[in-house]
């Protein structure tokens, strides 16, 4: 038998999750689909929209603002995501690691401020 | 069997626990951060801070701004940022005085900072200063642009600065982590330059072209980083040069995969040939300055990159990349001027005698020589001038919207311009490699570096292209000479027709003729500092203990590529 690598094996943990996990969600599809019962109509078929009849395609345009909105929303998650871990250890980092955040987040709010001042944050 | 698997807890997993509780018990343990040095990186933070600064104090301006302001802020930023690096030059090539200050250093050579991350040797302080020499280029040539589209705003400088702050990341990495940082942020400020001309649908159609396959070839190169991680154990470039003077690995696949992988995305952003398909699309849709900078600045970056990843860190693998690059020196030569020739468009040509140029400079790296770094310093300052020279004169040439690349729209030039049409005559003649300017020099230090590495095939075939591209500058000059139709129906072009030349471009076309002719008759000048221009893998101050290999850990214990 070939002697696997402590590395290779504990990728071998890995493959053996995803393989129960494609399984598992695939098995218990594949059996609802053998045991339920079809009667196709075509109100069935229709998009799903909270019980309402959809309207139109559903490549309609949406507001461009929203997406502005979402960029501006991923930039402070994403400073989220920096900080929370950061002010779990904030003593064991000290100063060093207290202006080594501020710069971070000094750096982000000028993106925010040059936002403002582009009237980006008007919802008109 | 399963069981015994899962049994294998590794107990190092724990250990971060453990510390966690020691910290508990004897009140705080303090995280040391790594020492700094400041002045090293000063003109990365030069460059940082003066694009943020431009980017909020413009946000306050009541008005429009005055004319020129924001070139004059963006020149004077990167100029700053060049001289800044000076002392550090000094330092690493051990000089005793800058001029008239007496240094009085004590440490000389090259060395690395903030905890072997970032490492300043010869080559790093080399390109920085073409980098920030590329970004006043690009500002001056996009004054009177950016005004002509209606594009005016510091937007555009703001991200020329910012690209060229990746682009000294990238430099100066010693990490391959680094090195990845710098490349994105050099890359996502290009994506937004690519497409910065709103009235323009190729621009925009470029910038997304750029935007997606530049995410690709990230993605290529973050796996490839991934794989060498996993085989060497260490990101950091003198960790692992000295792993692999080592260790001999008996299985080295994943590192060849690795390898691989970081050429092929690093080989993008230079546009070597088979990874080229965006570049004629996007130097073409992209507002002229923009592909003057991308063009310029993107390419020396990334020639850097190859260098620190290849030359640099993997020189006992030498025997395994070198064919690789060697082929797609080839490629990029032969099938970059083969394609230019066919082309109308004057800004697609050049696009395509740019991917030329990067076989030109692979070649140089698969050397892996001194030569070879010598050879790829010195193309890269001299092409940043010829390259920002050429697309400096098609950006006046492109009228309003930017659109007129045709080579008809030249017909002309030379008699109603002469003083344009002969600075383009200059620059298209040294990209050519015609003897009396900086391209004979830099085509002629790669084809000997390459001779020397015992790549006589590889040599010969650069010069055939070198042939072949010659004829793609000739057409361009000829269809200069050329005014209007041959059967006499279409007016005569003269001295009326004159396109009016702004003086920040045309100082900028000015400043590149003269180093072009200038760096041609006195190589000497470029060439000193090229050849002093020698990558470093240098330890950090206190090195690594976990890698403890005999001779590598002393304290300057810096290992120079190829001497």
């Amino acid at each position: 038998m070939i002697e696997y690598s402590d590395f290779v094996r504990q990728y071998l943990t890995v493959a053996i999750f995803a393989g129960v996990g494609i399984g598992l969600g695939a098995g218990l599809l594949g059996i609802g689909k053998i045991f339920r019962p079809t009667r196709p109509q075509e109100q069935k078929y229709l998009v799903y929209e909270s019980g309402v009849d959809p309207v139109g395609s559903g490549w309609s345009q949406s507001q461009i603002r929203y997406y502005i909105y979402a960029l501006l929303f991923v930039m402070f998650d994403v400073e989220a995501v920096f900080m929370f871990p950061w002010a779990t250890r904030l003593e064991t980092y000290g100063v060093f690691g207290l202006v080594e955040m501020l710069i971070f987040v000094v750096i982000l709010a000028l993106g925010l401020l040059y936002a403002w001042r582009k009237k980006v944050l008007q919802w008109a | 069997m399963i069981a015994s698997l899962f049994a294998q807890v590794d107990p190092s997993m724990l250990r971060g626990g453990d510390v966690a509780a020691e910290a508990l018990d004897s009140g705080i343990a303090q995280v040391a951060g790594p020492s700094i040095d400041w002045l090293a990186l000063l003109p990365m933070i030069i460059l940082l801070v003066g694009a943020l600064l431009t980017l909020t104090f413009s946000s306050f301006l009541k008005k429009r701004e005055p004319k020129g302001l924001f070139t004059l802020t963006t020149v004077a930023i990167a100029v700053a940022a060049a001289i800044s690096a000076m002392p550090m030059w000094a330092r690493v090539q051990g000089w005793d005085s800058l001029l008239w200050w007496n240094l009085d250093q004590s440490q000389t050579g090259p060395f690395s900072t903030a905890g072997g991350a970032v490492g300043i040797d010869g080559f790093s302080l080399f390109i920085t200063i073409v980098l920030c020499l590329g970004v006043v280029l690009a500002a001056l040539l996009a004054d009177s642009f950016l005004r002509r589209e209606s594009m005016t705003g510091p937007e555009f400088y703001v991200l020329v600065l910012l690209s060229a702050v990746g682009g000294v990341i990238m430099a100066m990495s010693n990490d391959l982590i680094v090195l990845f940082i710098g490349l994105e942020t050099l890359s996502i400020a290009v994506y937004v330059l690519a497409g910065m001309n709103l009235r323009r649908v190729q621009s925009q159609e470029s910038g997304l072209k750029y935007f997606i396959l530049g995410a690709f070839s990230s993605a290529f190169l973050l796996y490839g980083i991934a794989m060498l991680y996993g085989a060497t154990g260490s990101t950091n470039f003198a960790d692992i040069r000295d792993f692999m003077s080592a260790v001999v690995p008996i299985h080295n696949g994943l590192l060849l995969v690795g390898l691989v992988l970081v050429l092929v995305g690093l080989a993008f952003k230079i546009s070597a040939v088979p990874f080229h398909a965006w570049s004629p699309d996007v130097y073409d849709g992209a507002p002229t300055p923009a592909t003057a900078w991308m063009a310029s600045g993107v390419k020396a970056a990334a020639v850097a990159g190859l260098v620190r990843v290849f030359m640099l860190t993997f020189p006992n693998y030498a025997s395994t990349w070198k064919p690789i690059m060697y082929v797609l020196a080839i490629l990029s030569m032969v099938v970059g001027a083969a394609l230019a020739i066919v082309q109308s468009n004057v800004k697609r040509m050049l696009a395509y005698s740019s991917i030329s140029h990067a076989g030109f400079i692979l070649m140089a790296i698969q050397a892996n020589s001194a030569n070879g770094t010598t050879a790829a310093a010195f193309y890269v300052a001299v092409y940043t001038f010829m390259v920002a020279g050429s697309f400096g004169v098609v950006a006046i040439v492109g009228r309003k919207g930017d659109g007129n690349h045709q080579l008809s729209d030249y017909n002309g030039l030379a008699r109603s311009n002469p003083w344009l049409a002969g600075s383009f005559i200059v620059m298209l003649l040294a990209q050519a490699g015609v003897p009396f300017t900086a391209g004979f020099f830099a085509k002629f230090l790669s084809i000997t570096a390459a001779a020397d590495a015992h790549a006589v095939p590889l040599a010969i075939i650069a010069m055939v292209s070198a042939v072949i591209s010659a004829f793609l500058y000739l057409r361009i000059i000829v269809s200069m000479f050329m005014s209007g139709g041959d059967d006499g129906t279409e007016d005569v072009i003269d001295r009326s027709k004159r396109l009016h030349v702004p003086f920040a471009a045309g100082l900028a076309i000015g400043i590149c003729v003269v180093v072009t002719i200038g760096y041609g008759l006195f190589p000497d000048h470029l060439l000193d500092p090229a050849r002093d221009a020698t990558p470093a893998a240098v330890h950090s101050a206190p090195p690594i203990d976990s890698l403890n290999l005999g001779a590598a850990g002393s304290t300057s214990g810096s290992t120079t590529a190829g001497r």
